[in-house]
Protein backbone atom coordinates (compact mmCIF):
# COMPACT_ATOMS: atom_id res chain seq x y z
CA UNK A 1 0.00 0.00 0.00
CA UNK A 2 2.00 2.97 -0.94
CA UNK A 3 2.15 6.10 1.28
CA UNK A 4 -1.23 8.57 1.21
CA UNK A 5 -0.89 12.16 0.77
CA UNK A 6 -2.69 14.67 2.59
CA UNK A 7 -4.68 17.91 1.47
CA UNK A 8 -7.34 19.95 2.54
CA UNK A 9 -10.73 20.91 0.92
CA UNK A 10 -11.84 24.08 2.94
CA UNK A 11 -9.62 23.53 5.65
CA UNK A 12 -10.66 20.14 6.53
CA UNK A 13 -7.89 17.56 6.11
CA UNK A 14 -8.26 14.62 2.89
CA UNK A 15 -6.48 11.70 2.07
CA UNK A 16 -5.60 9.71 -1.17
CA UNK A 17 -2.91 7.45 -2.66
CA UNK A 18 -0.41 9.10 -4.81
CA UNK A 19 -1.56 9.92 -8.32
CA UNK A 20 -5.43 9.90 -8.08
CA UNK A 21 -6.89 12.34 -10.11
CA UNK A 22 -7.72 15.58 -7.36
CA UNK A 23 -11.32 15.27 -8.47
CA UNK A 24 -11.42 11.05 -7.64
CA UNK A 25 -9.76 12.24 -4.55
CA UNK A 26 -12.67 15.09 -3.33
CA UNK A 27 -15.64 12.40 -4.78
CA UNK A 28 -13.30 9.97 -2.22
CA UNK A 29 -13.70 12.34 0.56
CA UNK A 30 -17.00 12.37 0.14
CA UNK A 31 -17.12 15.82 -1.79
CA UNK A 32 -20.00 16.28 -4.27
CA UNK A 33 -20.73 20.04 -4.67
CA UNK A 34 -16.75 21.65 -6.50
CA UNK A 35 -18.46 24.67 -7.32
CA UNK A 36 -21.89 27.02 -7.64
CA UNK A 37 -23.49 27.90 -11.01
CA UNK A 38 -24.17 31.11 -11.97
CA UNK A 39 -27.42 30.89 -10.55
CA UNK A 40 -25.86 28.74 -7.16
CA UNK A 41 -26.51 25.31 -7.94
CA UNK A 42 -24.10 22.95 -6.50
CA UNK A 43 -22.22 21.36 -9.65
CA UNK A 44 -19.91 18.74 -9.58
CA UNK A 45 -17.73 16.71 -12.01
CA UNK A 46 -19.08 15.26 -15.53
CA UNK A 47 -16.92 14.61 -17.62
CA UNK A 48 -13.35 13.75 -15.77
CA UNK A 49 -11.59 14.47 -18.40
CA UNK A 50 -11.20 18.06 -19.03
CA UNK A 51 -14.14 18.83 -20.88
CA UNK A 52 -17.30 20.53 -19.14
CA UNK A 53 -15.34 22.65 -16.53
CA UNK A 54 -17.87 21.57 -14.01
CA UNK A 55 -15.18 20.23 -11.75
CA UNK A 56 -13.16 23.97 -11.48
CA UNK A 57 -11.72 24.79 -7.62
CA UNK A 58 -9.26 27.17 -6.43
CA UNK A 59 -6.36 24.91 -6.38
CA UNK A 60 -3.16 26.47 -3.45
CA UNK A 61 -5.22 30.06 -4.37
CA UNK A 62 -5.25 29.62 -7.92
CA UNK A 63 -8.84 30.13 -9.50
CA UNK A 64 -10.79 27.75 -11.96
CA UNK A 65 -8.72 25.07 -11.83
CA UNK A 66 -10.03 21.51 -13.44
CA UNK A 67 -9.44 18.95 -10.38
CA UNK A 68 -10.08 15.89 -12.85
CA UNK A 69 -6.78 17.29 -14.50
CA UNK A 70 -4.60 17.64 -11.76
CA UNK A 71 -3.05 15.22 -10.10
CA UNK A 72 -3.66 15.16 -6.02
CA UNK A 73 -0.10 16.29 -4.37
CA UNK A 74 1.04 16.50 -0.80
CA UNK A 75 -0.16 19.85 0.91
CA UNK A 76 -2.74 21.45 -1.75
CA UNK A 77 -5.01 23.28 -0.34
CA UNK A 78 -8.32 23.17 -2.19
CA UNK A 79 -10.92 25.89 -2.02
CA UNK A 80 -14.79 24.61 -3.51
CA UNK A 81 -17.88 26.83 -4.07
CA UNK A 82 -16.32 29.37 -6.55
CA UNK B 1 15.71 31.70 -31.16
CA UNK B 2 16.61 31.29 -27.44
CA UNK B 3 13.25 31.52 -26.50
CA UNK B 4 12.16 28.70 -24.86
CA UNK B 5 8.21 29.97 -25.40
CA UNK B 6 8.89 28.75 -29.03
CA UNK B 7 9.41 24.99 -29.70
CA UNK B 8 10.29 23.82 -33.28
CA UNK B 9 9.69 20.12 -34.70
CA UNK B 10 9.18 18.11 -38.14
CA UNK B 11 5.98 16.45 -36.74
CA UNK B 12 3.33 18.36 -34.33
CA UNK B 13 0.81 16.02 -32.68
CA UNK B 14 -2.19 17.08 -30.75
CA UNK B 15 -3.75 14.33 -28.77
CA UNK B 16 -1.77 11.10 -27.35
CA UNK B 17 -4.63 8.80 -27.37
CA UNK B 18 -4.13 5.39 -29.34
CA UNK B 19 -3.72 7.96 -32.56
CA UNK B 20 -1.43 10.31 -31.39
CA UNK B 21 0.75 7.65 -29.76
CA UNK B 22 1.03 5.21 -33.03
CA UNK B 23 1.88 8.65 -34.40
CA UNK B 24 4.41 9.89 -32.97
CA UNK B 25 5.90 6.35 -32.79
CA UNK B 26 5.48 6.28 -37.13
CA UNK B 27 7.06 9.33 -37.44
CA UNK B 28 10.11 9.05 -35.21
CA UNK B 29 10.57 5.58 -36.80
CA UNK B 30 11.11 7.99 -39.94
CA UNK B 31 13.28 10.01 -38.32
CA UNK B 32 11.23 13.11 -37.89
CA UNK B 33 11.58 15.10 -35.07
CA UNK B 34 8.32 14.86 -33.31
CA UNK B 35 6.35 16.68 -30.32
CA UNK B 36 3.51 15.15 -28.73
CA UNK B 37 0.81 17.40 -26.53
CA UNK B 38 -1.95 16.54 -24.30
CA UNK B 39 -4.02 18.13 -22.15
CA UNK B 40 -3.88 15.12 -20.08
CA UNK B 41 -1.39 14.65 -17.41
CA UNK B 42 -0.14 10.74 -18.66
CA UNK B 43 -0.20 9.58 -22.59
CA UNK B 44 -3.05 7.73 -23.47
CA UNK B 45 -6.05 9.40 -24.38
CA UNK B 46 -9.61 7.57 -23.16
CA UNK B 47 -8.89 4.33 -23.51
CA UNK B 48 -5.41 3.48 -21.63
CA UNK B 49 -5.89 6.26 -18.86
CA UNK B 50 -3.87 5.12 -16.26
CA UNK B 51 -2.71 6.15 -13.40
CA UNK B 52 -0.11 3.35 -12.91
CA UNK B 53 0.88 1.59 -15.94
CA UNK B 54 0.61 -1.66 -14.51
CA UNK B 55 -3.14 -1.39 -14.95
CA UNK B 56 -3.09 -1.17 -18.01
CA UNK B 57 -3.88 -3.55 -21.30
CA UNK B 58 -0.95 -5.03 -22.62
CA UNK B 59 -1.39 -3.28 -25.98
CA UNK B 60 -1.66 0.25 -23.93
CA UNK B 61 0.93 -0.63 -22.04
CA UNK B 62 3.55 -1.84 -25.56
CA UNK B 63 2.31 1.51 -26.86
CA UNK B 64 3.19 3.57 -24.25
CA UNK B 65 6.33 1.65 -24.09
CA UNK B 66 7.31 2.30 -27.55
CA UNK B 67 6.63 5.91 -27.36
CA UNK B 68 9.06 6.47 -24.19
CA UNK B 69 11.89 5.01 -26.12
CA UNK B 70 11.16 6.50 -29.47
CA UNK B 71 12.52 10.12 -28.75
CA UNK B 72 9.50 12.00 -29.07
CA UNK B 73 8.78 15.09 -26.95
CA UNK B 74 6.15 14.41 -24.91
CA UNK B 75 4.49 17.72 -23.18
CA UNK B 76 1.64 16.79 -20.54
CA UNK B 77 -0.93 19.30 -19.31
CA UNK B 78 -1.08 21.24 -22.26
CA UNK B 79 -3.72 22.64 -24.48
CA UNK B 80 -3.80 23.26 -28.16
CA UNK B 81 -5.81 26.53 -28.30
CA UNK B 82 -4.91 28.02 -31.78
CA UNK B 83 -3.91 27.86 -35.19
CA UNK B 84 -3.33 31.52 -36.16
CA UNK B 85 -0.78 30.88 -39.37
CA UNK B 86 -0.01 27.19 -41.24
CA UNK B 87 2.79 25.90 -39.42
CA UNK B 88 1.98 27.67 -36.34
CA UNK B 89 -0.15 26.01 -33.19
CA UNK B 90 -0.38 27.57 -30.03
CA UNK B 91 -0.33 26.04 -26.57
CA UNK B 92 -1.10 26.83 -23.43
CA UNK B 93 0.02 25.14 -20.09
CA UNK B 94 -0.46 26.51 -16.68
CA UNK B 95 -1.86 29.68 -17.55
CA UNK B 96 1.28 30.47 -19.94
CA UNK B 97 1.14 30.26 -23.93
CA UNK B 98 3.69 29.08 -25.85
CA UNK B 99 4.45 28.72 -29.78
CA UNK B 100 4.80 25.33 -31.71
CA UNK B 101 6.61 25.66 -35.52
CA UNK B 102 5.36 22.57 -36.89
CA UNK B 103 5.88 21.15 -40.85
CA UNK B 104 3.07 18.62 -40.54
CA UNK B 105 0.42 18.48 -38.08
CA UNK B 106 -1.43 15.46 -37.23
CA UNK B 107 -4.33 15.87 -35.44
CA UNK B 108 -5.64 13.06 -32.69
CA UNK B 109 -8.15 14.96 -30.29
CA UNK B 110 -10.37 11.57 -30.41
CA UNK B 111 -13.97 12.18 -29.33
CA UNK B 112 -16.12 13.12 -26.47
CA UNK B 113 -19.09 12.14 -25.10
CA UNK B 114 -22.54 13.50 -25.85
CA UNK B 115 -24.64 14.72 -22.94
CA UNK B 116 -28.42 15.17 -23.29
CA UNK B 117 -29.80 17.41 -20.96
CA UNK B 118 -33.47 16.01 -18.84
CA UNK B 119 -34.87 17.20 -15.41
CA UNK B 120 -31.56 16.86 -12.68
CA UNK B 121 -28.91 16.03 -15.35
CA UNK B 122 -27.07 19.08 -13.50
CA UNK B 123 -27.05 17.32 -10.12
CA UNK B 124 -23.71 16.26 -8.32
CA UNK B 125 -23.31 12.61 -8.94
CA UNK B 126 -25.16 12.33 -12.62
CA UNK B 127 -22.14 11.38 -14.70
CA UNK B 128 -21.54 10.95 -18.25
CA UNK B 129 -20.51 6.96 -18.52
CA UNK B 130 -17.29 7.62 -19.88
CA UNK B 131 -16.79 10.45 -17.37
CA UNK B 132 -17.26 8.06 -14.62
CA UNK B 133 -15.11 5.90 -16.05
CA UNK B 134 -12.60 8.28 -16.38
CA UNK B 135 -12.74 9.47 -12.58
CA UNK B 136 -12.80 5.62 -11.87
CA UNK B 137 -9.24 5.22 -13.81
CA UNK B 138 -7.84 8.34 -12.21
CA UNK B 139 -8.56 6.31 -8.62
CA UNK B 140 -12.34 7.37 -7.35
CA UNK B 141 -13.86 4.59 -5.43
CA UNK B 142 -16.84 3.60 -6.30
CA UNK B 143 -16.99 0.14 -4.04
CA UNK B 144 -20.59 -0.82 -2.39
CA UNK B 145 -22.02 2.02 -4.10
CA UNK B 146 -25.34 1.77 -6.02
CA UNK B 147 -24.89 2.89 -10.10
CA UNK B 148 -27.50 3.54 -13.23
CA UNK B 149 -26.22 3.26 -16.42
CA UNK B 150 -27.52 4.77 -18.96
CA UNK B 151 -27.37 5.99 -22.64
CA UNK B 152 -26.69 4.87 -25.85
CA UNK B 153 -23.47 2.99 -27.67
CA UNK B 154 -21.30 0.86 -26.78
CA UNK B 155 -19.59 2.52 -24.42
CA UNK B 156 -21.98 1.37 -22.00
CA UNK B 157 -21.23 -2.55 -21.13
CA UNK B 158 -17.78 -1.82 -20.64
CA UNK B 159 -17.88 1.21 -18.58
CA UNK B 160 -21.08 -0.96 -16.46
CA UNK B 161 -18.06 -3.91 -16.44
CA UNK B 162 -15.41 -2.19 -15.08
CA UNK B 163 -17.56 -0.44 -12.41
CA UNK B 164 -18.87 -4.21 -11.44
CA UNK B 165 -15.61 -4.96 -11.61
CA UNK B 166 -14.43 -1.84 -8.66
CA UNK B 167 -17.55 -3.43 -6.71
CA UNK B 168 -19.95 -1.10 -7.39
CA UNK B 169 -23.98 -2.58 -7.81
CA UNK B 170 -24.86 -2.11 -11.23
CA UNK B 171 -28.82 -1.29 -10.99
CA UNK B 172 -29.44 -1.40 -14.60
CA UNK B 173 -27.83 -0.79 -17.59
CA UNK B 174 -30.08 1.05 -20.01
CA UNK B 175 -29.72 1.29 -23.40
CA UNK B 176 -32.11 3.92 -25.42
CA UNK B 177 -31.65 2.06 -28.95
CA UNK B 178 -34.54 -0.93 -29.37
CA UNK B 179 -33.33 -4.49 -29.05
CA UNK B 180 -33.53 -5.35 -32.30
CA UNK B 181 -31.20 -2.89 -33.56
CA UNK B 182 -28.84 -3.38 -31.33
CA UNK B 183 -28.74 -7.55 -31.25
CA UNK B 184 -28.21 -6.97 -35.53
CA UNK B 185 -25.32 -4.61 -34.55
CA UNK B 186 -23.96 -7.11 -31.99
CA UNK B 187 -24.88 -9.54 -35.03
CA UNK B 188 -22.49 -7.78 -37.47
CA UNK B 189 -19.81 -8.24 -34.82
CA UNK B 190 -19.30 -11.96 -36.37
CA UNK B 191 -17.47 -10.90 -38.75
CA UNK B 192 -14.98 -9.24 -36.19
CA UNK B 193 -13.41 -11.95 -33.99
CA UNK B 194 -11.54 -8.97 -32.14
CA UNK B 195 -14.98 -7.25 -31.03
CA UNK B 196 -16.82 -10.19 -30.95
CA UNK B 197 -14.87 -11.52 -27.82
CA UNK B 198 -14.77 -8.11 -26.51
CA UNK B 199 -18.51 -7.79 -26.52
CA UNK B 200 -18.64 -11.33 -24.93
CA UNK B 201 -16.23 -10.92 -21.87
CA UNK B 202 -18.67 -7.70 -21.19
CA UNK B 203 -21.13 -9.28 -21.13
CA UNK B 204 -19.76 -11.47 -18.86
CA UNK B 205 -18.27 -9.07 -16.85
CA UNK B 206 -22.04 -7.88 -15.52
CA UNK B 207 -23.99 -11.00 -16.46
CA UNK B 208 -25.78 -9.94 -12.90
CA UNK B 209 -26.67 -6.77 -13.73
CA UNK B 210 -29.60 -5.79 -16.36
CA UNK B 211 -29.22 -4.56 -19.40
CA UNK B 212 -31.91 -2.94 -21.14
CA UNK B 213 -32.92 -2.25 -24.43
CA UNK B 214 -35.52 0.83 -25.33
CA UNK B 215 -35.15 1.78 -21.66
CA UNK B 216 -34.32 5.62 -20.72
CA UNK B 217 -33.66 7.67 -18.01
CA UNK B 218 -36.41 10.49 -17.77
CA UNK B 219 -36.09 12.30 -14.73
CA UNK B 220 -33.19 12.05 -11.66
CA UNK B 221 -34.43 13.93 -8.01
CA UNK B 222 -32.31 13.98 -4.93
CA UNK B 223 -33.81 12.07 -2.06
CA UNK B 224 -31.22 13.03 0.98
CA UNK B 225 -27.64 12.11 -0.59
CA UNK B 226 -29.23 9.31 -2.47
CA UNK B 227 -30.75 10.00 -6.02
CA UNK B 228 -34.30 8.72 -7.28
CA UNK B 229 -34.12 8.14 -10.76
CA UNK B 230 -37.53 7.86 -12.91
CA UNK B 231 -36.69 5.67 -15.97
CA UNK B 232 -39.01 4.63 -19.10
CA UNK B 233 -39.04 2.10 -21.41
CA UNK B 234 -42.40 3.91 -23.83
CA UNK B 235 -44.81 2.14 -22.10
CA UNK B 236 -44.54 1.69 -18.67
CA UNK B 237 -42.72 4.72 -16.03
CA UNK B 238 -41.13 3.57 -12.72
CA UNK B 239 -38.38 5.17 -10.36
CA UNK B 240 -35.03 2.83 -8.90
CA UNK B 241 -32.92 4.59 -6.25
CA UNK B 242 -29.17 5.11 -6.11
CA UNK B 243 -25.83 7.13 -5.63
CA UNK B 244 -24.83 7.57 -8.77
CA UNK B 245 -26.07 8.21 -12.38
CA UNK B 246 -23.70 7.80 -15.54
CA UNK B 247 -25.43 8.79 -18.53
CA UNK B 248 -24.37 9.46 -22.08
CA UNK B 249 -25.21 9.33 -25.42
CA UNK B 250 -22.55 8.29 -27.54
CA UNK B 251 -19.51 9.90 -28.65
CA UNK B 252 -19.10 13.35 -30.86
CA UNK B 253 -16.00 13.04 -32.63
CA UNK B 254 -14.22 16.03 -31.08
CA UNK B 255 -13.04 18.01 -34.80
CA UNK B 256 -12.38 21.76 -33.28
CA UNK B 257 -9.49 21.65 -33.87
CA UNK B 258 -9.64 20.48 -37.42
CA UNK B 259 -12.04 23.22 -38.18
CA UNK B 260 -9.60 25.73 -36.93
CA UNK B 261 -7.53 24.53 -39.52
CA UNK B 262 -9.67 25.06 -42.11
CA UNK B 263 -10.30 20.72 -42.94
CA UNK B 264 -13.29 19.67 -44.51
CA UNK B 265 -15.61 18.21 -42.69
CA UNK B 266 -18.11 16.09 -43.51
CA UNK B 267 -21.30 14.26 -41.58
CA UNK B 268 -18.88 15.57 -38.11
CA UNK B 269 -15.79 13.69 -38.89
CA UNK B 270 -13.01 15.02 -41.07
CA UNK B 271 -12.80 14.11 -44.50
CA UNK B 272 -9.09 12.49 -44.83
CA UNK B 273 -7.26 10.40 -47.88
CA UNK B 274 -5.64 7.07 -47.67
CA UNK B 275 -2.56 8.40 -46.19
CA UNK B 276 -4.85 10.04 -43.27
CA UNK B 277 -4.19 13.51 -44.89
CA UNK B 278 -7.08 16.53 -44.67
CA UNK B 279 -7.81 18.63 -47.48
CA UNK B 280 -5.35 20.82 -45.88
CA UNK B 281 -1.64 21.06 -46.91
CA UNK B 282 0.77 19.59 -44.02
CA UNK B 283 -2.18 18.80 -41.85
CA UNK B 284 -3.26 14.83 -41.23
CA UNK B 285 -5.98 13.51 -38.64
CA UNK B 286 -6.23 9.98 -36.98
CA UNK B 287 -8.57 8.59 -34.70
CA UNK B 288 -12.16 9.14 -33.75
CA UNK B 289 -12.04 12.58 -35.19
CA UNK B 290 -12.40 10.93 -38.63
CA UNK B 291 -15.11 8.82 -37.22
CA UNK B 292 -15.88 6.18 -33.98
CA UNK B 293 -14.51 3.02 -34.85
CA UNK B 294 -12.13 2.44 -31.44
CA UNK B 295 -9.00 2.03 -30.39
CA UNK B 296 -7.71 -0.49 -32.99
CA UNK B 297 -8.81 1.95 -35.61
CA UNK B 298 -6.91 4.63 -34.29
CA UNK B 299 -3.99 3.02 -33.77
CA UNK B 300 -3.94 1.77 -37.37
CA UNK B 301 -4.52 5.55 -38.74
CA UNK B 302 -2.01 7.19 -36.42
CA UNK B 303 0.92 4.98 -37.48
CA UNK B 304 -0.04 6.03 -41.20
CA UNK B 305 -0.65 9.30 -40.10
CA UNK B 306 2.46 9.62 -37.97
CA UNK B 307 4.71 7.94 -41.20
CA UNK B 308 3.22 10.13 -43.57
CA UNK B 309 3.39 13.66 -41.80
CA UNK B 310 7.00 12.66 -41.42
CA UNK B 311 7.36 12.35 -45.33
CA UNK B 312 6.91 8.39 -45.84
CA UNK B 313 4.46 6.76 -48.71
CA UNK B 314 1.85 5.39 -46.70
CA UNK B 315 -1.16 4.20 -47.64
CA UNK B 316 -4.30 1.96 -46.14
CA UNK B 317 -7.68 1.37 -45.59
CA UNK B 318 -8.30 2.17 -42.12
CA UNK B 319 -10.16 5.26 -42.51
CA UNK B 320 -12.57 3.95 -45.02
CA UNK B 321 -12.99 0.78 -42.20
CA UNK B 322 -13.70 3.62 -39.81
CA UNK B 323 -16.34 5.55 -41.42
CA UNK B 324 -17.95 2.01 -42.45
CA UNK B 325 -18.12 1.29 -39.11
CA UNK B 326 -18.81 4.73 -37.34
CA UNK B 327 -22.05 4.52 -39.91
CA UNK B 328 -22.89 1.28 -38.83
CA UNK B 329 -22.93 2.06 -34.91
CA UNK B 330 -24.72 5.31 -35.87
CA UNK B 331 -27.51 3.39 -37.45
CA UNK B 332 -27.78 1.23 -34.39
CA UNK B 333 -27.89 3.58 -31.61
CA UNK B 334 -29.51 6.63 -33.59
CA UNK B 335 -31.35 8.59 -30.97
CA UNK B 336 -34.93 8.23 -30.78
CA UNK B 337 -36.99 11.34 -30.91
CA UNK B 338 -38.33 10.83 -27.28
CA UNK B 339 -35.36 12.23 -25.90
CA UNK B 340 -35.78 15.51 -27.36
CA UNK B 341 -38.97 15.78 -25.65
CA UNK B 342 -37.29 15.66 -21.83
CA UNK B 343 -36.10 18.80 -20.98
CA UNK B 344 -38.74 21.18 -19.58
CA UNK B 345 -38.34 25.19 -20.29
CA UNK B 346 -36.92 25.28 -16.99
CA UNK B 347 -34.01 22.38 -17.56
CA UNK B 348 -30.70 23.92 -18.20
CA UNK B 349 -28.81 23.41 -21.41
CA UNK B 350 -26.12 25.00 -21.09
CA UNK B 351 -24.47 24.68 -17.81
CA UNK B 352 -21.84 27.19 -17.73
CA UNK B 353 -23.71 30.02 -18.16
CA UNK B 354 -27.68 28.14 -16.60
CA UNK B 355 -29.07 29.08 -19.90
CA UNK B 356 -32.63 26.90 -19.46
CA UNK B 357 -34.23 25.63 -22.61
CA UNK B 358 -36.91 27.66 -22.57
CA UNK B 359 -34.75 30.83 -22.89
CA UNK B 360 -34.06 29.57 -26.44
CA UNK B 361 -36.69 30.48 -29.10
CA UNK B 362 -37.99 27.17 -32.05
CA UNK B 363 -35.61 27.94 -34.97
CA UNK B 364 -32.80 29.49 -33.80
CA UNK B 365 -29.59 29.12 -35.28
CA UNK B 366 -26.22 28.43 -33.31
CA UNK B 367 -24.87 31.58 -34.00
CA UNK B 368 -28.53 33.25 -32.26
CA UNK B 369 -28.60 30.87 -29.97
CA UNK B 370 -24.91 32.32 -28.69
CA UNK B 371 -25.80 36.27 -29.38
CA UNK B 372 -29.00 36.25 -27.51
CA UNK B 373 -28.44 33.73 -24.62
CA UNK B 374 -24.66 33.45 -23.98
CA UNK B 375 -24.89 29.65 -23.69
CA UNK B 376 -21.97 28.19 -25.41
CA UNK B 377 -19.72 31.22 -24.63
CA UNK B 378 -18.75 29.74 -21.06
CA UNK B 379 -15.64 27.89 -20.50
CA UNK B 380 -16.39 24.71 -21.84
CA UNK B 381 -17.02 26.84 -25.41
CA UNK B 382 -19.67 24.77 -26.18
CA UNK B 383 -18.46 21.27 -25.67
CA UNK B 384 -21.05 20.13 -23.79
CA UNK B 385 -24.64 22.22 -25.30
CA UNK B 386 -23.64 21.95 -28.52
CA UNK B 387 -23.99 18.77 -29.56
CA UNK B 388 -26.97 18.61 -27.52
CA UNK B 389 -28.55 21.56 -28.97
CA UNK B 390 -27.65 19.80 -32.31
CA UNK B 391 -29.81 17.33 -31.46
CA UNK B 392 -32.77 19.20 -29.34
CA UNK B 393 -33.04 21.91 -32.07
CA UNK B 394 -31.19 20.58 -35.31
CA UNK B 395 -29.04 23.54 -34.65
CA UNK B 396 -25.87 23.25 -37.32
CA UNK B 397 -22.26 22.90 -35.74
CA UNK B 398 -21.51 26.38 -35.28
CA UNK B 399 -18.04 28.01 -36.68
CA UNK B 400 -15.70 27.70 -33.86
CA UNK B 401 -14.91 30.60 -31.59
CA UNK B 402 -11.37 31.16 -30.54
CA UNK B 403 -9.89 30.18 -28.27
CA UNK B 404 -10.48 26.33 -28.30
CA UNK B 405 -9.85 26.30 -24.49
CA UNK B 406 -10.73 29.69 -22.50
CA UNK B 407 -7.35 31.17 -22.40
CA UNK B 408 -6.69 33.95 -19.53
CA UNK B 409 -7.33 37.37 -20.62
CA UNK B 410 -4.67 38.72 -22.29
CA UNK B 411 -2.70 35.75 -22.40
CA UNK B 412 -2.32 35.54 -26.38
CA UNK B 413 -1.56 39.27 -26.48
CA UNK B 414 1.27 38.87 -23.63
CA UNK B 415 2.43 35.73 -25.93
CA UNK B 416 2.96 37.81 -28.46
CA UNK B 417 5.01 40.41 -26.72
CA UNK B 418 7.10 38.68 -25.10
CA UNK B 419 8.08 36.39 -28.05
CA UNK B 420 9.13 40.32 -29.17
CA UNK B 421 11.03 41.25 -25.68
CA UNK B 422 12.83 37.62 -25.97
CA UNK B 423 13.77 37.22 -29.78
C1 LIG C 1 -14.90 9.47 -22.11
C2 LIG C 1 -14.57 8.34 -23.06
C3 LIG C 1 -14.34 7.05 -22.59
C4 LIG C 1 -14.04 6.00 -23.46
N1 LIG C 1 -13.85 4.73 -22.96
C5 LIG C 1 -13.63 3.70 -23.83
C6 LIG C 1 -13.47 2.35 -23.37
O1 LIG C 1 -13.54 2.08 -22.18
N2 LIG C 1 -13.28 1.36 -24.28
C7 LIG C 1 -13.21 1.63 -25.61
O2 LIG C 1 -13.01 0.70 -26.41
N3 LIG C 1 -13.32 2.88 -26.07
C8 LIG C 1 -13.55 3.92 -25.22
N4 LIG C 1 -13.73 5.18 -25.69
C9 LIG C 1 -13.62 5.37 -27.13
C10 LIG C 1 -12.24 5.91 -27.40
O3 LIG C 1 -12.42 7.21 -27.90
C11 LIG C 1 -11.41 5.07 -28.36
O4 LIG C 1 -11.45 3.72 -28.09
C12 LIG C 1 -9.92 5.48 -28.38
O5 LIG C 1 -9.50 5.99 -27.13
C13 LIG C 1 -9.75 6.49 -29.45
O6 LIG C 1 -8.41 6.90 -29.56
P1 LIG C 1 -8.04 8.32 -30.11
O7 LIG C 1 -6.55 8.35 -30.06
O8 LIG C 1 -8.71 8.57 -31.39
O9 LIG C 1 -8.67 9.38 -29.09
P2 LIG C 1 -8.55 9.60 -27.51
O10 LIG C 1 -8.13 8.38 -26.83
O11 LIG C 1 -9.81 10.24 -27.13
O12 LIG C 1 -7.37 10.68 -27.37
C14 LIG C 1 -7.51 12.03 -27.72
C15 LIG C 1 -6.63 12.87 -26.83
O13 LIG C 1 -6.58 14.20 -27.36
C16 LIG C 1 -6.49 15.11 -26.31
N5 LIG C 1 -6.93 16.42 -26.80
C17 LIG C 1 -8.08 16.72 -27.48
N6 LIG C 1 -8.12 18.01 -27.80
C18 LIG C 1 -6.97 18.57 -27.33
C19 LIG C 1 -6.43 19.89 -27.36
N7 LIG C 1 -7.06 20.90 -27.97
N8 LIG C 1 -5.23 20.11 -26.75
C20 LIG C 1 -4.56 19.09 -26.14
N9 LIG C 1 -5.02 17.81 -26.10
C21 LIG C 1 -6.20 17.56 -26.69
C22 LIG C 1 -7.37 14.50 -25.24
O14 LIG C 1 -6.97 14.97 -23.96
C23 LIG C 1 -7.13 13.01 -25.42
O15 LIG C 1 -6.15 12.52 -24.53
C24 LIG C 1 -13.99 6.26 -24.84
C25 LIG C 1 -14.19 7.55 -25.31
C26 LIG C 1 -14.49 8.59 -24.46
C27 LIG C 1 -14.73 9.98 -25.01
S1 LIG D 1 -14.98 16.81 -14.82
FE1 LIG D 1 -15.32 17.82 -16.69
S2 LIG D 1 -13.69 19.23 -16.74
FE2 LIG D 1 -13.27 18.13 -14.95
Amino acid sequence: MPELVEFTVDGVTCRAAPGTSLAAAMLDAGVTAFRRSRTGEPRGPVCGMGICFECRVAIDGIAHRRACLEPVRAGMTVRTGE
Amino acid sequence: MSDASVLETDVAIVGAGPAGIAAAVAARAEGARTLLLDSAPRPGGQIWRHRDPAQLPASGRRWIERLSGSGAEWIHSANAIDLPAPGVLIAEREGRAFTIRWRSLVIATGATERLLPFPGWTLPNVFGVGGLQALLKAGASVAARRVIVAGSGPLLLPVASSLAAAGATIRLVAEQAPALRVYRFAGALWSDPVRLAQAARYRAGFRRARYRCGTWIVRVDPVGSALSVTLTDGRRIWTDRTDLVAVGYGLVPDVRLARLAGCSIASGCVAVDRSQRTSVPSVFCAGEPTGIAGADSAVAQGRLAGAAAAGARRTGGAASRARRFAARLDRAFALRPDLRALPDPATIVCRCEDVSLGEIGEGWSARQIKLYTRAGMGPCQGRVCQPALEFLRRTGADAVRLPLFPAPVGLLADHANRDEGDS
